[in-house]
């Protein structure tokens, strides 16, 4: 997990103001939210102690593996308001 | 409130294609683009096949900030100790035109995009389109940053979630059936080394494709091309399947194990990863293409689905710039007759049929399903690398006959099996 860590490290991201991906309230325990845990990229999904789904936003490369693997009745699904999140330098 | 002839909602491939061609007709355009620039929220695997775009785009091609002329394939099988790769190269790949180019997205998109202003469209960076704006039935601009934009028609170029599309009522959501997801870094070498590791001269370049069990036994494989100075290295994996199968682990480690095999781990020693991507991949082909056209509105590039996966070319960028020309020439069209109702809009479909672009899609329609036979992700690269292992190997005692080692593996069920599976061949 720290190499991962590591390497969203190297991307460059602009704040942003709000997250701009949310776990919809009552939602956090939907198994629907596994596939993210196993399909995220970023590693942005995780299972608290409680056994509730957990989004970490910072580092999200915005590539919607999570809106595709568990819908919209479970995600608030948009991007990053114009000019915030990752820029990718070469793409 | 502002009105344009045209709002184009995405300065990526098909979007700024589009621009380029409305432009150079004179039309009044703009380009919005919620990254910092052009590019700089695109990931491609990253190569592109110019012959079926090379003519859409006149004088484009000189300058532009192409990696390196592709003129060496290769391709593996992947079993879990061992692997089988074959290398193909010829004249015609070294060719005084190539046919194909490893392309940085973030480097070729913002090239693109400064000869587009060139030609007299306007570029909005840093413009998130949020909503479309809806009058008497038909899409009449796009909320952007929230501004109400007008215009008389919109080309959604939004890429593969397809957020626009799915607003106008185009669309459904993608699932996951139909989309992979693609990870990618980013590893810096130097240019001779480069040319030293993959047999290739100055601004030639190698692509290779693999196989196997990197997936799993999931639907996908992994990918590298070579830039100038550094190489893509990248996997992809089916989003259907890395949901389903929860022994496979997830993408991350799927990748770093990847990275970690000795076929690939000598290739990029020494590298210095300087980024780390991930996209979506539409998957599903003609199936799974997003309605083209409606009052008001196109559908170009990957919104509308149009990337190809034909096990060893895998395609998408040359359908963006093609599908993005050809939602230029409907607007030209449909400005001469002053319409834009989804009946004169039409004729973008009738385009896209009359060109490479749904030839393509249609010609190849079952090849998604028959590619997502899990065969081809364990069971024949493992039986490929025993067949192989038993060739090779001088044991201790007497060697069988290699008849005898053939029919240890190509059993009767086993070529049945083969046989099953060949017939689905025939559709791809």
């Amino acid at each position: 997990m720290s190499d991962l860590k590591a390497k969203l490290g190297l991307n460059v991201f602009k704040p942003l103001s709000a997250p701009h991906i949310k776990i919809k309230a009552g939602m956090e325990r939907d198994p629907r939210l596994k596939a993210a845990v196993r399909g995220c990229p970023a590693g942005l999904y995780s299972v608290n102690e409680a056994g509730e789904f957990v989004l970490t936003i910072d580092g999200c490369l915005e590539c919607g593996t999570c809106r595709i693997a568990c819908g919209t009745e479970v995600l608030e699904w948009g991007y990053p308001e114009g000019g915030a999140g990752i820029q990718y330098r070469f793409g | 409130m502002e009105k344009f002839d045209v709002i184009i909602a995405g300065a990526g491939l098909a979007g700024l294609a589009a621009a380029w061609t409305l432009a150079g007709e004179g039309i009044e355009v703009v380009v919005l683009e919620r990254g910092d620039y052009p590019g700089s929220k695109n990931v491609s695997g990253g190569r592109l096949y110019l012959n079926p775009v090379r003519d859409l785009f006149p004088g484009l091609w000189e300058e532009a900030p192409l990696e390196r002329a592709i003129v060496r394939e290769g391709a593996t099988l992947m079993a879990r100790n061992r692997s089988f790769t074959f290398h193909y190269t010829g004249s015609e790949l070294r060719a005084e035109k190539p046919q194909s180019y490893s392309v940085l997205r973030s480097k070729f998109d913002r090239w693109l995009s400064e000869r587009v202003e060139e030609r007299g469209a306007m570029l909005l960076p840093k413009s998130l389109v949020s909503d479309v704006i809806r009058e008497n039935g038909k899409i009449a601009g796009v909320i952007a940053g929230g501004d109400e934009l007008r215009a008389d028609v919109v080309i959604a170029c939004d890429g593969v979630l397809s957020l626009i599309p799915e607003k106008a009522g185009l669309r459904s959501p993608g699932r996951a059936h139909d989309n992979a997801v693609g990870v990618k870094e980013i590893i810096r070498l130097d240019p001779s080394v480069i040319n030293d590791r993959f047999n290739i001269g100055d601004s030639e370049g190698a692509a290779h494709l693999f196989a196997g069990d990197i997936t799993k036994g999931l639907f996908g494989g992994g990918f590298l091309y070579t830039n100038r100075d550094s190489v893509s290295l990248g996997l992809v994996v089916s989003i259907e399947d890395i949901a389903k199968e929860e022994a496979a682990g997830d993408v991350p480690g799927l990748f770093e194990a990847f990275k970690a095999r000795p076929e690939i781990e000598p290739l990029i020693r020494g590298g210095k990863t300087v980024e780390y991507g991930a996209h979506v991949i539409p998957e599903g082909g003609y199936r799974a293409l997003s309605r083209l056209y409606g009052d008001g509105i196109l559908v170009a590039g990957d919104s509308a689905g149009f990337a190809l996966n034909l096990g060893f070319t895998v395609r998408g960028m040359e359908y963006a710039m093609a599908s993005g020309h050809y939602a230029a020439r409907t607007v030209i069209e449909a400005k001469k007759a002053g319409r834009y109702d989804a009946a004169t809009l039409a004729v973008y479909q009738k385009l896209l049929e009359e060109s490479f672009v749904l030839h393509d899609f249609k010609t190849f329609q079952d090849t998604p399903r028959v590619l997502s036979n899990p065969h081809l992700f364990g069971h024949y690269p493992e039986l490929m690398g025993n067949l192989l292992r038993d060739l090779y190997t001088v044991p201790a005692g007497p060697k069988s006959s290699i008849f005898t080692t053939l029919r240890r593996h190509l059993t009767l069920s086993q070529l049945w099996t083969i046989l099953k599976d060949a017939r689905e061949v025939t559709k791809i």
